[in-house]
């Protein structure tokens, strides 16, 4: 691909090389632009409430000071309560850590199952569960808060948990199946002989194999489930409520000054997670949509 | 001695599609059988079967003298080796080579024995701790070997093992594969859909086609007397000729007239074989037609013949001439003096004659 860029721009003449230009330009100027609110929120974040007051809004902070993140962590209040973001921070990692790790895990099953131990009905179970991805969320609401109800679930943990990994198994599967439906059935066969049963083959052969989709997925499931809002204000009561929902309470409870700097560095801390995730394993991520076949 | 692999009536569909049709194939302990058929015919569909690893529809499968129908793979004491080797990517040479084992709770003794055991016999010690990805096609093909070696089943299933390989290489291996069954004194069953590897392997050859068995045999008697025109047209390179002639009786003999373009006739007297019928496809071997002179015995004929085309190969020097509307390949010795445009003596060896039905294809002599 880049080395393919490079000989086109220097076979090519100047006006291709002036192309490139604009291009680069034009692009520059929409990263900019997605990046502006970002910058706006950090600097914003880092200033007193005065300097907000009489400052510009992308103007660098004169002081930077703390004070509006630690307040955003441990002190801003959410209606009632005023302990920052803090306790609703651990909540979104209580409910985000485990839903990924297992919706990742059945996932993949369900994936290997799909692809490679083909039985009758595969495709139409498959093409169920891809239409499970394309349902949208405010149809399952309210028969999911029935469920919850009924397995004694109703405002907990465990119940959010299970709501996203119900709602996160079609992409999940959709994921692994892709993956593995490249990997060539004889390899299946081969350990069949070799007498390994199901599990022994998904467990030797085929998760060692799945580490760039393993991240593909994590990733997209993690920030599915981080950012999500309406699960988490539908099925959360006080004191289990995700991050996002306590970040629109902060932002919309405060009485009296708004307090522009307090909300930036929740809203920060609310993304930084997902942030985090994406730097640490994006190059994974796009290996792992690009990765397939394996060969030899 | 009871067979080693027993196949009876075996059918094997796909939905509604017929793929393997009454299969009947029996093997003697020590044999190489070999099925070979054009692309498509069913061979890996069977080879699968005997697996285990495609259900099968009708029929039945014993190995060893064990009714194996319904028997799960892992159960049938059998090993494969696959086309695309199907090596395990994530683990080492080693690994591979002993997972087998590994699941089936051999110690951790006895599989290393066996490890070092067989590396040594393929020549792939120094391999042990690569991943397959960093070994060349020769090297992977050999693990896999190595991977079915090491099981010391009661039959050894490979398909198309060689396939991907380039030719010397192929050469190579094939050479030891035979050595390797000369020296296990294993069972085999080798698919392929290279005839001279089957002529050059096998001990028994079954020959395929959509799904039914045209023959089964020694390499001699498929090659020699193939038992349809599909069976003479597949085995055997550069392929047998198939001229259509029409028969004559003449006293005890057959007379056998072929159309020439531009020419008489040309008659050929069989003595040793009668009762034709009038319209018959006669099917001679390159090398069963030789320069007038060089191929002497009972029942030769020799007639001028009009070359069209000279191409020396080597050792030998293959001649095209036309008859009965086909061309046809002799296999002279190098040093002929045949030129293209010139009529050549010919001699046809009818001791080794075919006849085939023109509307059936079915072998008449
Ligand atoms: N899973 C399947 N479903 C339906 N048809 C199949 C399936 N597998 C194979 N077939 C069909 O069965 C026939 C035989 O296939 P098979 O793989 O046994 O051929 P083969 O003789 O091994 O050919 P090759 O030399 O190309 O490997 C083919 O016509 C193929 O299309
Ligand atoms: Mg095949």
């Amino acid at each position: 691909m880049t080395d393919m860029t490079v000989t086109n721009a220097r076979s090519g003449g100047l006006s291709k090389i002036a192309l490139r230009w604009i291009l680069y330009i034009l692009l520059g100027i929409f990263a900019l632009y997605y990046l502006m609110p970002l910058f706006v929120m950090l600097t914003t974040s880092l200033k007193s409430l005065d300097e907000i007051r009489t400052g510009s809004l992308v103007a660098l902070p004169r002081d930077v000071t703390f004070d509006a993140w630690r307040t955003a962590w441990s002190g801003a209040c959410t209606g009632i309560q005023c302990e920052g973001l803090q306790p609703y921070f651990w909540n979104s990692v209580l409910i985000a850590v485990p839903a990924v790790m297992i919706s990742t895990l059945l996932g993949a099953m369900n994936g290997y199952v799909v692809a490679q131990w083909r039985f009758k009905g595969a495709n139409i179970i498959f093409s169920l569960m891809l239409f499970g991805c394309f349902i949208p969320f405010q149809v399952v609401l309210l028969p999911m808060a029935t469920t919850l109800g009924k397995l004694g679930l109703a405002g907990t943990i465990p119940g959010l948990i299970f709501v996203h990994v119900v709602y996160g198994l079609g992409f999940t599967t959709l994921f692994f199946r892709n993956y593995y439906v490249t990997i060539p059935q004889e390899l299946v066969k081969a350990a069949k002989v070799d007498g390994a049963g199901f599990f022994r083959i998904f467990w030797s052969i085929f998760l060692p194999l799945s580490l760039p989709i393993i991240v593909v997925t994590v990733i997209w499931q993690f920030t599915q489930i981080w950012n999500d809002f309406l699960f988490g204000v539908s099925f959360s009561q006080a004191g289990t409520q995700p991050i996002t929902v306590a970040l629109n309470n902060i932002v919309n409870s405060t009485t009296g000054v708004k307090e522009y700097n307090v909300d930036m560095a929740a809203a920060i801390i609310a993304a930084l997670p997902t942030l985090l995730v994406y730097v640490v394993a994006g190059k994974y991520f796009i290996r792992g949509l690009t990765a397939g076949s394996v060969k030899g | 001695m009871a067979p080693i692999l027993d196949i009876k009536n075996l059918k094997k569909n796909y939905g509604s599609t017929e793929i393997l049709k009454d299969i009947n194939v029996s093997i003697e302990p020590g044999d190489f059988l070999v099925l070979v058929g054009p692309s498509g015919c069913g061979k890996s569909t069977l080879l699968n079967c005997i697996a285990g690893l495609e259900p099968i529809t009708g029929g039945s499968i014993s190995i060893a003298g064990q009714d194996m129908t319904e028997v799960s793979p892992k159960d049938r004491n059998i090993a494969m080796v696959f086309q695309s080797y199907a090596l395990y990517p994530t683990m080492s040479v080693a690994k591979n080579i002993t997972f087998g084992m590994k699941v089936r709770g051999v110690d951790q003794a006895t599989q290393d024995k066996k490890l070092q055991e067989v590396a040594a016999q393929l020549q792939i010690e120094q391999l042990l701790n690569r991943r397959p990805g960093q070994l060349s096609g020769g090297q992977r093909q050999r693990v896999a070997m190595g991977r079915a070696l090491v099981r010391d089943p009661a039959l050894f299933l490979f398909d198309e093992p060689l396939s991907n390989l380039d030719a010397k290489l192929r050469v190579e291996m094939r050479t030891e594969i035979k050595k390797l069954h000369q020296n296990l004194n294993a069972s085999m069953v080798y698919v392929t859909h290279d005839q001279i590897e089957a002529m050059t392997l096998a001990t028994k050859i079954v020959v395929m086609k959509g799904g039914v068995i045209q023959q089964i045999g020694s390499p001699a008697e498929i090659y020699n007397r193939p038992a349809n025109l599909f069976v003479a047209d597949f085995m055997g390179s550069p392929a047998m000729n198939l001229i259509p002639a029409k028969t004559r009786a003449n006293g005890g003999a057959t007379e056998i007239v072929i159309d020439r373009p531009a020419a008489e006739p040309l008659v050929l007297k069989d003595t040793q074989n009668a009762n034709l019928p009038a319209d018959v496809i006669l099917g001679l071997r390159p090398e069963d037609i030789a320069e007038a002179g060089y191929r002497s015995g009972d029942n030769v004929q020799t007639a001028d013949c009009m070359v069209e085309m000279v191409e020396p190969a080597g050792a030998d020097t293959y001649v095209v001439s036309h008859l009965g509307g086909k061309q046809v390949t002799a296999r002279l010795h190098a040093e002929t003096t045949a030129t293209p445009g010139a009529a050549l003596p010919m001699a046809f060896d009818l001791s080794k004659v075919s006849y085939f039905a023109p509307e059936t294809g079915a072998r008449l002599n």
